[in-house]
């Protein structure tokens, strides 16, 4: 009895408590569930047929769909041209930001003017930098010219149509595109580390490595492990850039899981297929997400997702 | 033609649209509004669709009509999309066939069977039947022709090349004869994968003949003796090299760039290329007189005949929920009069309007005309032949085997498995 009489007004009040946020959240939860949780519930159910997006839904095929795209070389080259590109964004292009964040930190002329620039490429469309590079990587473009101006002819490949480097050329156009974005996010980490941390150090005969080393990566941390979560996500999720420039090809070298749904499910119309691809695909994004979330951002989510150690 | 000529003869063909009085006039009712999904994305295609538009706006007053232009792959991207959600197009770019039978048996199509029955014998019944699915008309030809071998006189006759090869092994030696000249011998499009599929669906039509083609697509076995020798035939050309830099991922555009250029010899391509090779070439001229057009070559032992062609057409297609307008105007596009104009543009297009032939000015043209009234058999693109599925399948395939990646052994049990995918 004291039981219960004590534990009714702690529900009454944890109800009142949540009921206000609730109702706040509610116009986004339903939005978010109408456009992003139906889908996927809705996908998930189409991957159990053998369907052209046009006719009626009965040809149940339940998992066997899930069997042919794990079992399928293209998918399977697709997956590793994904983990090719999270693997170079971590440890070329994340990198080569932060190298340049450190040095658009400190003060010059013309320092903002250069920051603008190297932005600039994250706000065109990926669809408009698939079209103006692949006429830039045309043979006989002027990448090719302008290697050529300065005595590299003898760099000139097919950069789009050799199916050995095809990857390698997307993503540089990744890394052009995304590397001003990443600068951009350390250039905020730095700006909230005190300068008298650097200035501490520097009376105490720390060298400029040593500082950068011990004291400015560390505190950066936080930045960085997003930087590397957003990089991560858009590795495995590539689709707009790729299609506009190669369409996957020539020959599947530069295909994603996402230009491959694409390619099967929408365009030779095989929809239950497709449906099967996207939620295989929704799985790695997810599994990554909540991975990385709990194992590597522990420390900055303490509190905010997991029970604060003390 | 001269870019001027040109722009006079459109100049004129928008004054004698507007003098077609009469031709296209419905009773207009209230304000009707209608898309048509149109991939002609250059000159004069381009300008003579929305003139066309104008012409039947201006005679129809309450009808407004939305051209939508779109290049080849976004199209039928687009189209696929717009259909997938379940709200089809009103006048789209259809090539008939297996892919519109898709269309149709998802409902998106309408059957215009009655509506076109006043203008049936006007039209090519080769043409028309393209459209034709179990005695249904749902769709109306406006372009019917076949696939050749483009060829530039100027480069043959550098590499010391009288006339075009006749048969495949002649073909093989001249591709040999330009490399040694330092001439691209062939532009292809393989990035699009359709081009591609060209050259190994010729080659399957001149060794297998009608009987292992048309087997073929009502069996869904493509491991046949003919279609393996065609991917080897193919294989041994592929293997001399003979493309231009960048080949494996050109599109069909660049394709065209490149052979009006002058910067390749051969080019198999569509009956559109004779306007496609000057639209895309960077003068805008294309290669001018030094233009050629010839059968694609018999391969020696193969059951197909010379006189076998492979291509199709173009035509539109009417949406489920277009407006009776809709129609008329795709019927006023072919009608005899405007039919008259289209064609002598001499861009490529093939009116297939009874008629419409006496318009055609240039040789090729005319060439290609017989050639196609003459056909003992004409295989249609098989991409287009087929379901979209094993279609895209095919296409792949073939450009796989192009890039290396596949052997004709492969290419051909690759394509079987997808049809007998596609078919259950």
């Amino acid at each position: 009895m004291t039981a219960t009489s004590s534990t009714a007004p702690k529900a009454r009040s944890r109800w009142r408590e949540w009921s206000l946020p609730f109702l706040f959240m509610l116009p986004a939860l339903l939005v978010y569930g109408l456009f992003v949780l139906v889908p996927i519930a809705q996908a998930a159910w189409f991957s159990l047929f053998d369907w052209n997006g046009l006719e009626p839904l009965n040809d149940f095929v339940g998992l066997d769909n899930y069997a042919r795209v794990l079992n399928d070389t293209v998918f399977q080259q697709a997956a590793w041209h994904n983990a090719l590109i999270v693997l170079l964004s971590l440890f070329v292009q994340i990198p080569f930001a932060l190298w340049l964040a450190l040095m658009l930190n400190n003060r010059f002329r013309g320092r903002t003017l250069l920051r603008l620039i190297f932005f600039a490429p994250y706000v065109i469309s990926e669809v408009i930098t698939g079209v103006v590079w692949r006429l830039l990587l045309y043979p006989g473009g002027m990448v090719d010219q302008g290697l050529e101006s300065v005595g590299g002819g003898f760099l000139i490949h097919e950069w789009l149509a050799d199916r050995s480097i095809v990857m390698f050329t997307l993503f540089a156009v990744i890394t052009w595109k995304y590397f001003g974005f990443h600068m951009i996010i350390m250039l905020a980490g730095l700006q909230g580390i005190p300068r008298e941390l650097e200035e501490a150090a520097a009376i105490d005969g720390a060298s400029r490595r040593q500082t950068v080393r011990s004291i400015i990566l560390p505190l950066l941390g936080p930045t960085i492990r997003v930087s590397v979560f957003l990089s991560i996500i858009g590795g495995v999720q590539l689709f707009d850039l790729v299609w506009a420039t190669t369409r996957g090809g020539p020959a599947n070298a530069s295909a994603t899981m996402a230009t491959y749904l694409f390619d099967v499910g929408i365009v030779r119309t095989r929809m239950g297929y497709g449906s099967a691809v996207a939620v295989i695909l929704f799985i790695v994004c997810l599994v990554v997400a909540v991975a990385y979330v709990r194992l590597v951002m522990r420390r900055d989510t303490d509190g905010a997702m997991t029970a604060a150690e003390n | 033609m001269s870019r001027y000529l040109r722009m006079g003869a459109l100049a004129g063909a928008s004054a004698i649209l507007a003098g077609t009085l009469g031709i296209g006039a419905v009773v207009a009712q209230d304000e009707v509004e209608f898309d048509v999904y149109d991939l002609h994305t250059v000159n004069p295609g381009l300008a003579f669709t929305q003139m066309a538009a104008d012409a039947f706006m201006g005679q129809n007053p309450g009808v407004k009509i939305n051209v939508v232009t779109l290049e080849n792959e976004a199209l039928k991207d687009r189209i696929s999309a717009d259909m997938a959600a379940g709200s089809p197009p009103d006048v789209f770019q259809s090539w008939g066939s297996g892919v519109l039978r898709q269309q149709v048996d998802a409902g998106m199509v309408q059957d215009i069977t009655d509506a076109v029955a006043d203008i049936k014998d006007e039209i090519s019944p080769g043409a028309m039947s393209l459209y034709q699915l179990d005695g249904r008309q749902y769709g109306i030809p406006y372009n019917f022709g076949l696939v050749g071998m483009w060829y530039n006189k100027d480069l043959l006759a550098e590499a010391g090349i009288e006339a075009p090869a006749t048969t495949w092994q002649e073909f093989l030696d001249q591709v040999q004869l330009l490399k040694d000249a330092g001439i691209t011998p062939i532009s292809i499009g393989a990035g699009d994968q359709w081009p591609a599929m060209f050259w190994w669906a010729y080659l399957a039509t001149r060794i297998g003949g009608q009987e292992a083609m048309e087997n073929a697509i009502a069996t869904g076995d493509w491991t046949g003796e003919a279609f393996v020798r065609a991917g080897e035939e193919l294989k041994r050309l592929v293997d001399m090299d003979p493309f231009q830099p960048g080949a494996l991922a050109a599109t069909h555009d660049e394709q065209q760039g490149v052979f009006g250029n002058g910067e390749a010899a051969y080019m198999l391509q569509g009956q559109w290329a004779i306007g496609s090779q000057r639209a895309q070439s960077a003068s805008g001229q294309g290669i001018g007189n030094a233009l050629g057009w010839a059968q694609f070559p018999t391969v020696e032992g193969g059951a197909g005949l010379l006189t076998d062609v492979f291509g199709g057409g173009d035509g539109y297609s009417i949406g489920r929920d277009a407006p009776p307008e809709a129609v008329e105007f795709v019927k006023y596009l072919v009608s005899p009069d405007v039919a008259s104009v289209w064609q002598s543009f001499n861009d490529g297009t093939l009116l297939p309007t009874n008629g419409a032939e006496q318009y055609i000015t240039d040789p090729i043209l005319a060439e290609v005309v017989q050639k196609r009234n003459e056909a003992t058999f004409a295989q249609l693109y098989l991409d287009q032949a087929t379901s979209p599925e094993l279609g895209g399948a095919i296409n792949a395939a073939v450009a796989d085997l192009i890039a290396g990646v596949k052997t004709p052994e492969e290419m051909t049990q690759t394509i079987t498995e997808e049809a007998a995918a596609a078919a259950d």
